[in-house]
């Protein structure tokens, strides 16, 4: 790995360089909750200043830009008894991701996994994260994150060069030669010891404001044990069945494919749409049986697959606790209090 | 209407029903929605056969297969035109939230209902009655869901008519459309919304504006009413509002039990 660090104002220079020529994506400003607190999403944006680099956690992820909620896989056209299937992997103009915590960086790297290294890959998915130039920011920890608990509070890979605040300058973290050329034409200074200092302060400092946290020891063979526990009943009690949870996760991939007919009988789209499996009809089979028709067996087939199912094929959990389900679900179920009633085989406190 | 020649799906003579349009108790606004698309009307009236639309020609037929019917049963006259349609049609279409629910109309149905009548009409009253929906005379076939319907939807299903492919409504919450939209939740901006247990299919319309859903489309499957109406309380929002909302548009009166007074 290169380092360098940067004076603070060099970054404007580092924006202002990439936006002149690509579009770039970046945490912004959305508003304010009912509290006053302010909320945070990811948008195009062209003004360096608009960029909220201490953002705290966007409300809906950076999936939408590798994965769109909606996106065409292929469009028919038909005349007469002809028609002509045409398909569009939306390679478009590389992007500039200008800010991008950890958690989302390893969610980027866990649907690679899925997405890119399976045997049929996703070649919309890849043209996307092929495409992306990726910023790594460094962040303050919320009430409900638990990426520590998962591993993922740093990122090793998947980004081009990662910026950490080590207080008057930004250290840089360098992983591909497009990140170290464009560093090239902005100042830059090789860090010394009292960098290497400043960096390992201010990780030691994040690690210690962690609020919430998920004790993964043995989970893979604890949720196979409590698989018929009362406490599965209890949450899908509390569930919406609404899907907010999968809409805002990082790493739910699941979708729908529809056929869309034009109303002139000329056109034809294959649309995929993301889906969520606490859907009511997400495991409805040809015939029309149901699988899952109660909310908590749904509910606990979403907690198998990032906690258990995913683990075992991959080493790694696809939940990455960036804490967002937690955050945007209205019923109050969070991961960390879900896996701690399953562990102890009971509902916790207030519940 | 139009008499232009039947269309082809792919080398396939599409077959071009009849369609008639009726409304009783109602705006007649969802039937304005079909007009309201100019630029996909005429491939519109080239799947279907108009052959009774009162917003949109004059004269017309009794001899249709298809009924759309927008608005509520609130009169006895009503009850035997519905039934003639019925007689008629081999699809029968309950269209809007009038029809499928009762819809806005319904509310009436809280008060006693000769207090209504003398709020409404004073010393001239009229005849009406307790608001019903369609199917709690006839059997409906098929429901459009909306107030109003989205038009693009009934584009859908008329296409899907004509093509012969099987008609499907969203069966999960507006939610699901309103995250994908990249909406705030309307909660966070403490303001009620019954997007969580309304079925989705109007692309989150309302959330989009930033207005909190009213349930115009009716429950979606397997909804989870006393989980909302328990987070809408914690949210500070009143007994009333909350009732206020579920009963605008009569979709969920079968699962207010409980909850009212």
């Amino acid at each position: 790995m290169i380092f360098r660090v940067i004076e603070k104002a060099e970054l404007r220079s580092l924006f202002t360089m990439l936006s002149a020529a690509n579009r770039v994506i970046g945490p912004v400003g959305v508003g304010l909750d009912r509290s006053g607190r302010q909320l945070y999403g990811f948008e195009e944006v062209h003004d360096f200043d608009r960029v909220a680099l201490d953002y705290t956690m966007t409300s809906l992820s950076a999936k939408k830009y590798f994965l769109p909620y909606r996106e065409i896989m292929a469009t028919f056209t038909m005349d007469n008894k002809d028609w002509q299937k045409r398909i569009d992997y939306n390679i478009d103009a590389p992007f500039v991701f200008f800010g991008m915590h950890a958690c989302d960086i390893n969610a980027l790297n866990r649907l690679d996994k899925v997405l890119m290294g399976s045997v049929y890959p996703m070649p919309y998915y890849a043209a996307k994260r092929k495409n992306a130039f990726i910023i790594g920011i460094g962040c303050e920890p919320q009430p409900n994150c638990f990426c520590r608990s998962m591993g993922t509070d740093t990122a090793l890979h998947g980004f081009d060069m990662f910026i950490t605040d080590i207080g008057d300058r930004y250290f840089i973290e360098i992983q591909s030669d497009t990140a170290f050329n464009f560093l090239k034409k902005i100042r830059t200074g090789e860090p010394v010891e009292a960098d290497h200092l400043s960096f390992m302060k201010t990780g030691a400092g994040k690690n210690e404001k962690f609020a919430a946290s998920v004790d993964t020891t043995d989970l893979t063979k604890i949720l196979d044990m409590e698989f018929q526990s009362e406490v599965w009943k209890q949450w899908g009690d509390k569930c919406l069945g609404c899907g907010t949870c999968a809409n805002v996760c990082p790493t739910c991939y699941c979708y729908s494919v529809e056929e869309e007919v034009s109303i002139d009988l000329t056109a034809a789209a294959k649309v995929k749409k993301l889906y969520s499996c606490n859907l009511i009809d997400f495991a409805v089979v040809a015939g029309g049986h149901n699988f899952r028709p109660e909310r908590h067996s749904r509910l606990k087939y979403r907690y198998y697959h990032k906690h258990r199912g995913f683990v075992e094929a991959y080493e790694e959990s696809l939940c990455v606790g960036c804490g967002r389900c937690g955050e945007a679900c209205l019923a109050d179920i969070t991961v960390p209090e879900v896996i701690a009633s399953v562990r102890e085989g009971r509902k916790t406190d207030g519940q | 209407m139009s008499d232009s020649p039947a269309k082809a799906y792919l080398g396939v003579p599409v077959r071009r029903p009849r369609v008639a349009f009726f409304e009783l108790s109602s705006c007649e606004g969802c039937q304005l929605q079909i007009l309201n698309n100019e630029a996909s009307l005429l491939d519109f009236l080239s799947l279907v056969e108009v052959v009774r639309f009162r917003e949109g020609m004059s004269g017309g037929s009794d001899e249709y297969e298809i009924a759309f019917v927008e608005g509520s049963v609130t009169r006895d006259d009503e009850v035997g035109r519905l039934q003639k349609i019925r007689e008629t049609a081999k699809v029968l279409v309950a269209f809007g939230s009038c029809a499928c629910f009762g819809g806005v109309n319904q509310l009436k149905n809280r008060f006693c209902l000769d207090w209504v009548k003398k709020e409404v009409y004073g010393d001239h009253p009229v005849e009406t009655a307790e608001v019903r929906p369609l199917d709690a005379i006839v059997q409906v076939d098929l429901r459009i869901y909306g107030c109003p319907v989205k038009k693009e939807e009934v584009e859908k299903i008329v296409t899907h008519i004509a093509i012969g492919s099987d008609i499907t409504y969203p069966r999960y919450p507006v939610c699901m459309e309103c995250k994908a939209n990249g909406n705030v939740c309307l909660y966070d901006l403490g303001e009620p919304c019954l997007g969580p247990v309304t079925r989705a299919g109007c692309d989150s319309w309302c959330p989009n504006n930033r207005a909190g859903c009213w349930g115009c489309r009716g429950p979606s499957d397997d909804m989870n009413i006393l989980q909302l109406v328990d987070i809408m309380k914690r949210h500070g929002f009143s007994e009333e509002t909350i009732l206020d909302r579920l009963e605008c548009f009569g979709g969920f009166s079968g699962h207010l039990e409980g909850l009212k007074k």
